[in-house]
């Protein structure tokens, strides 16, 4: 058997950080459950999530990634009949906690699904949505100023500024998801939550995003699933594998796919299985 | 080409073969309407010009038109729709967002049940319950029987519209920190809102066209409608007494008066789908 690091070093360009900067816990789950129903989804996940970082989740399909990644913002709570067990903190606030707002969580915690999901509205009334709900501006200049930097965060605005009000559901698949990024930024989260962002994406809209996600990270904590190992690779500062609900193994994203600690992992990235 | 087998030959001939049939069946359809608005209109553009718009009632011989059945119908149409709408579209919104449990269900059942009461069950019942109460008839209670009609169409048709509304979009606006109730209110009905004026339109055209409700709850006037709490004149109730009658003048009113109604409900139609007609 061959040492890892021969196997895997040359199928992945990872980008260069030779040392991960130490950064403060936004995150820190301790023995997280999880339950659809009767089925378990989730074993005692314990895992922190450092701020302004990227983190990618991968794992084969219907390992518990994505179900993982919405304890964070609590999006499973419409989901009926599930329930969670453990503690989910964030900023050293539980919130799973009995009074704990779930309103609040959301707008502290982003997300952009792995479908885009525009309103069916214009570009403009898209990415202000979150602000006029939450009253984060107080006149009409301030809104669209918050919607036109959200708008240039998410690398969109060039392509958007004369149409902004003009249907969101005219843009292309990779400009719509590039909006809901813009739409999640608007009211300045300080988690973003990506579910497979680029999964239906072509590779030029896959770059997009994930240029985009480098420079966001610089003000963001950022937690993405991705199907893709080679994406992980190239996004990511932190990579956590998740087999079957349970989480094996998280490192720094050079190490793990170059000399992972665990064997699952190992052969999780050089196509064992999965 | 040349060279296509049997089967192939058959597929072809049966795939023609039924693609004509269907277009023979829509045409037939179609046809059918056409016949319709065309024998309505030419048994009623006689009898019809302006003063016959304007004018109510007069014995016969004496001319007279329709001016207040049409306003009667139009006061009517708002009743029913003010009451009927609301209501319905709120009963549609919590049957599809809210409405998992047994409550919700024995509701579907009852509102299912209410559309398929015959429209003269309707009318009888708000004879007994307000007519007989208030000892007299009223533009009220004929709005009410009618609104009673439009309720279970309204809540049905905006419970589908506002189920086809993709889950993703409920999710979207939750996970920018949006309360249930603005979830709905600001993207879920917004979405379904062209569909959901389908329906109500659907209703409205059903009710214009009621008869049976309206003869035992608004019954009829001769004059120009001054207060809701009087009989009212409608179009159909008006088509109906002239058509029963014994006077050929009389009955080529009742075909002017039909014409108006049919041009009437394909202009709400029409005006409905420029209204709502998709704009994103």
């Amino acid at each position: 058997m061959s040492t890892p690091g021969q196997i895997v070093a040359p199928k992945f360009e990872v980008a260069r950080r030779p040392v991960l900067p130490p950064r403060e816990t936004k995150i820190s789950v301790a023995d997280l459950n999880f339950f659809y129903g009767r089925s378990q989804a989730l074993h005692n996940i314990t895992l922190n999530i450092p701020e302004q970082m990227v983190m990618a989740f991968i794992g084969p399909s219907g390992c518990g990634k994505t179900t993982f990644l919405r304890t964070l913002n609590r999006m499973n709570d419409v989901i009926p009949g599930t329930r969670v067990q453990g503690r989910v903190m964030m900023d050293n606030q539980d919130i799973y906690a009995p009074g704990a707002d779930v309103v609040e969580l959301r707008r502290k915690v982003g997300m952009v699904f792995q479908k885009s999901n525009p309103f069916p509205k214009s570009i403009f009334d898209n990415v202000a949505y979150g602000l006029r709900i939450n009253r984060l501006t107080s006149n009409k200049s301030e809104l669209e100023d918050r919607v036109a930097t959200a708008l240039q965060d998410a690398a969109l605005w060039s392509e958007v500024k004369d149409r902004l009000k003009s249907s969101a559901l005219g843009l292309s698949g990779g400009q719509q998801q590039r909006l809901c990024i813009a739409r999640a930024l608007a009211i300045r989260p300080e988690v973003i939550l990506m579910d497979e962002p680029a999964s239906a994406l072509d590779p030029i809209a896959t770059s997009k995003i994930e240029e985009l996600i480098f420079d966001l990270k610089k003000q963001y904590t950022i937690v993405i699933v991705t199907h893709n190992m080679q994406q992980a690779a190239r996004v990511s500062d932190l990579t956590a594998f998740f087999l079957l609900g349970k989480l094996i193994e998280v490192n720094a994203t050079e190490k793990m796919f170059t000399a992972p600690d665990e064997k699952l992992t190992e052969d999780y990235i050089t196509g064992r299985f999965g | 080409m040349g060279s296509l087998s049997r089967t192939d030959r058959t597929r072809r001939a049966v795939s023609g073969a039924m693609t004509s049939l269907t277009a023979l069946c829509t045409l037939a359809a179609v046809g059918i309407l056409v016949l319709i608005l065309g024998y309505i209109a030419m048994r009623g553009i006689g009898a019809l010009n302006l003063r016959f718009l304007m004018d109510s009632p007069r014995p016969v011989g004496e001319g007279g038109g329709i001016g207040n059945a049409i306003v009667g119908s139009a006061v009517l149409l708002l009743l029913s729709c003010a009451v009927g709408i609301p209501l319905g579209i709120a009963t549609g919104v919590y049957l599809s967002e809210f409405g998992g449990g047994m409550f919700a269900s024995v509701v579907r059942f009852l509102v299912d049940t209410l559309t398929g009461i015959p429209s003269i069950v309707t009318g009888v019942f708000v004879y007994a319950v307000i007519v007989l109460r208030m000892k007299h008839f009223s533009a009220f209670a004929g709005g009410i029987a009618l609104a009673m009609i439009m309720i279970p169409i309204v809540a049905r048709t905006t419970e589908e519209m506002i189920k086809l509304v993709p889950h993703s979009l409920r999710e979207g606006a939750l996970a920018l920190g949006a309360p249930q109730w603005r979830v709905t209110l600001g993207v879920v009905i917004p979405a379904a809102a062209s569909g959901i004026a389908t329906g109500a339109m659907l209703a409205v055209a059903r009710v214009s066209g009621e008869t049976a409700p309206l003869l035992f709850t608004a019954f009829g006037s001769r004059f120009f409608p001054r207060n809701l709490n009087e009989p009212i004149a409608s179009l159909t109730v008006q088509i109906y007494n002239y058509a029963i009658s014994p006077y050929d003048e009389w009955h080529a009113q009742a075909w002017a008066a039909t014409l108006v109604l049919m041009t009437l409900i394909l202009s709400i139609n029409i005006l409905v789908r420029f209204l709502t007609r998709k704009k994103f």
